[in-house]
């Protein structure tokens, strides 16, 4: 035997997990302490090249390394104990999963010997979370560890990226073992993801643009997740094609809201224009999204008439909802450049002078139009006066989810990549709060606003303990409507206005709280109120609790009713109770 | 279209399932056949038949065979999500290769007397099925070919004194010479 006791590469698992974390560039951690988990906590105290930021609880942790992720481009991790501390990460794992977040979560697990014998905080880790995650690992043996760590970044970044898990029993940590640098062969070989889309396809989804009388680009989430090049790639090609271009709620941003050519979101609470050119256009380019049911409505009236293009990295997406005519497997921003040279040199920018015409007239219709009010502020209102207020400020955008997340999208103008955050897939109340503190982490100057509803923020709002402690400054807009206004919305038009439970009695005095908690409480209930109220939250360093007392009764328009097609969308000047109930129906029996 | 009020479209599928055989090489590790059976029971798809070994044990090669049924869409779906499972190595359809050869082993225990456990002997031989134990009042046969042909044996058995029968599973391979 040789004496090993001298080699740097010796060392426990727990410090070969901070070792791990920093040769993969991990700058900040995620996480929440617990008995699984303390030799890793030990290792991480003695060092200062990763910062660990302690959440309060640990779906928080989960939610800020997804906002971190997503606002960075880099993987979000996250550190938790055992037992609960992993059953609580499993929302942000399959909010991560959804919206494709790279995320790597380490688990601490009770010591092999008593795995599976219902030890004090065991759970079945790895089987709980499998479905929640693109791959996860239970290290049993310390010479695995270095291996499958190196390998969990590698999974979570590349191809379509996602949350991945590694278990690591208590004796594992303590273990001693031989740590190796990051190495290609730690990735199974089975694992090949492809980035190059296939010439032959490209040439003709070419052919089919270059033809096309009533194009229109329908961008998604995996051209954010492609990285910045990807969203430049995607505004030279609506610049060398003329196309109209619409995005899904994951994708805003890749092209910029004040753009010509830009026609708002589509889908469910889309713009007329966007869901009007969707159904009737002639050929479709989508790019790095999926074909939601919240974009597609129903499914065998959707854009009936035309060739659908389909560039995804991930193969399933292809012909899952919908069946497509030219299907492209490989990244978005390679597809993209690939595309972009084959369509400059081969192609002309075709004259569609006559279906802007008629995108013109769709736009005419002033979809998001709302009635103004002198006396109580209306939501749309609110946001656009955010927007108008931190245009120009460097400003990074999460959100709950409800009536508010919608508003924020269709009125909060988006001009870069990577600068919203908001729980798409999976639709996780509580996520905005949590993903702003992981936002201001990366970027400790930035505007950081999480536009939020009474509800969702309650359901993570002991995380404002967290940014007072570490001094983030995030500010907490709600539009404060005292109702779960999503659910009150589809009571009123879908359950004959039988709003059960859907009433948030006794909530928290929100200024009071924000007191409590040691920030900064604001409140505007006028209209005349609140650009100063705005001001004043955005010229405070510290982080604040802002109550913006909105309409309650206020519905979210344009919809798309369900079970109806892009066509038969409702817009808001033609939503008297009346046409409500109509559009809602199959029969009067149901309203 | 008249559906209850729902935030989903709720549609309805008419096209038509296919059965199709799929081959599934894969790495030989901790919860990898748990990965796959979460997959089709997560994801609603049908398994009429699973047959998991390892096949090379160098290099820790297990290949999976799993019948199923679905829609066309539904089909691809299901070899798509399968290939993208990290410790996937190949998927192959055996179906729309063509020329596969399927089989299955079935071990059927008959008790009785008389005439049917003379009958019994008589199909059993018929079927090409041997027999591997035997007391004075009943067999065992071990019976090997496609689903259709066992399932037809058993269903033989039943009037003569069918006890309880234990199936492997379709195995898959390709005619020619060519591997997977």
């Amino acid at each position: 035997m040789t004496d090993k006791s001298h080699d740097p590469n010796q060392m426990t698992g727990a410090a070969m997990i901070v070792r791990a974390l920093i040769d993969h560039g991990v700058q900040h951690v995620f996480g929440y302490p617990g008995g699984a988990v303390l030799p890793i906590y030990d290792e991480i105290f003695q060092q200062s090249e990763v910062e660990h930021i302690l959440v309060r609880h640990e779906q928080g942790a989960g939610h800020a390394a997804e906002g971190y992720a997503r606002s960075t481009g880099k993987p979000g991790v996250v550190l938790v104990t055992s037992g609960p501390g992993a059953t609580n990460m499993v929302t942000p794992l399959t909010d991560a999963l959804m919206d494709s977040i790279p995320l790597v979560c380490i688990t601490g697990q009770v010591p092999t010997h008593l795995i599976g014998n219902d030890a004090f905080q065991e759970c079945d880790t790895v089987g709980i979370t499998r479905p929640a995650t693109k791959h996860n690992w239970l290290v049993r043996d310390i010479n695995d560890l270095a291996k499958v760590l190196h390998e969990a970044f590698y999974v979570a970044t590349t191809g379509r990226p996602g949350p991945v898990l590694v278990d690591v029993p208590k004796d594992v940590q303590f273990a001693t073992g031989t740590y190796h640098p990051p190495r290609k062969s730690d990735v199974h070989i089975s694992y090949t993801p492809r980035v190059k889309g296939d010439a032959t396809q490209i040439r003709k989804a070419v052919a089919m643009l270059a033809n096309a009388k009533r194009p229109v680009i329908y961008s998604g989430g995996g051209v954010i997740n492609s990285g910045p090049e990807a969203s430049q790639l995607l505004r030279q090609l609506v610049e060398a094609t003329g196309f109209p271009i619409t995005s899904t709620l994951m994708g805003l941003g890749a092209y910029p809201a004040s753009g010509a050519n830009w026609l708002g979101m589509l889908g469910m609470h889309g713009t007329y224009e966007a869901n009007m050119t969707m159904h009737d256009c002639d050929v479709m380019l989508c790019v790095g999204a999926r074909f939601d049911d919240r974009i597609t409505g129903r499914t065998d009236a959707f854009s009936p008439g035309s060739k659908k293009i389909h560039i995804d990295i991930d193969p399933s997406s292809i012909n899952k909802n919908i069946r497509v005519d030219v299907p492209i497997i490989g990244d978005c921003g390679n597809v993209l450049g690939d595309l972009l040279q084959v369509f400059k040199a081969e192609a002309k920018k075709p004259d569609i002078k006559a279906w802007w015409q008629q995108i013109a007239q769709w736009r005419a219709r002033n979809s998001l139009s709302y009635r103004k009010n002198n006396d109580i502020i209306l939501p749309q209102y609110a946001i656009q006066r955010l927007f108008e207020l931190t245009r120009g400020k460097d400003t990074y955008i999460t959100t709950e989810v409800g009536q508010h997340q919608m508003w924020a999208a269709q009125f909060y103008g988006f001009e870069e990549p990577h600068r919203w955050m908001t729980s798409g897939g999976l639709g996780t109340m509580g996520y905005g709060l949590p993903a702003a503190v992981g936002v201001q982490v990366a970027h400790p100057d930035s505007l950081v606003i999480d536009i939020a509803g009474d509800a969702s923020v309650q359901m993570t709002i002991q995380e404002m303990s967290t940014a007072v402690q570490f001094e983030l400054p995030i500010k907490i807009f709600i539009l404060n409507n005292q109702y779960m206004g999503m659910v009150r919305q589809w009571q009123q038009l879908l359950h004959g206005n039988r709003l059960s439970h859907s009433y948030s009695e006794a909530l928290p005095d929100f200024v009071k709280l924000a007191d409590a908690y040691g920030c900064v409480g604001l409140q505007a209930t006028k209209p005349s109120d609140l650009d100063g109220a705005i001001k004043e939250m955005i010229a405070i360093k510290r982080p604040v609790l802002f109550d913006c007392r909105v309409a309650a009764l206020e519905n979210c328009f344009p919809m798309i009713p369900s079970g109806k097609a892009h066509n038969e969308m409702l817009l808001p000047e033609e939503a008297t109770d009346e046409a409500t109930a109509k559009a809602f129906s199959g029969g009067k029996a149901l309203v | 279209m008249n559906q209850p009020a729902s935030a989903y479209f709720l549609e309805e599928r008419h096209d038509p399932n296919e059965t199709h055989t799929l081959s599934v090489l894969v790495q030989n590790e901790p919860g990898v056949l748990a990965r796959v059976i979460g997959l089709f029971s997560g994801r609603g798809y049908n398994i009429e038949s699973l047959t998991v070994s390892e096949t090379e044990s160098q290099k820790h090669l297990s290949r999976i065979t799993i019948v199923t049924t679905g829609t066309p869409m539904v089909i691809q779906q299901i070899k798509h999500q399968l290939d993208r499972m990290i410790p996937v190595y190949r998927v192959v359809d055996m179906t729309l290769t063509g020329s596969s050869i399927e089989r299955e082993l079935a071990m059927v225990k008959v008790r009785g007397g008389g005439d049917h456990r003379v009958e019994a002997l008589r199909l059993a031989d018929a079927f090409r099925a041997r027999v591997i134990d035997a007391t004075t009042e009943s067999f065992v046969f071990e019976i090997t070919g496609n689903s259709s042909k066992i399932s037809q044996f058993i269903d033989l058995m039943r009037p003569l004194g069918l006890v309880e029968v234990s199936r492997t599973g379709v195995a898959a391979i390709t005619r020619g010479p060519e591997g997977m």
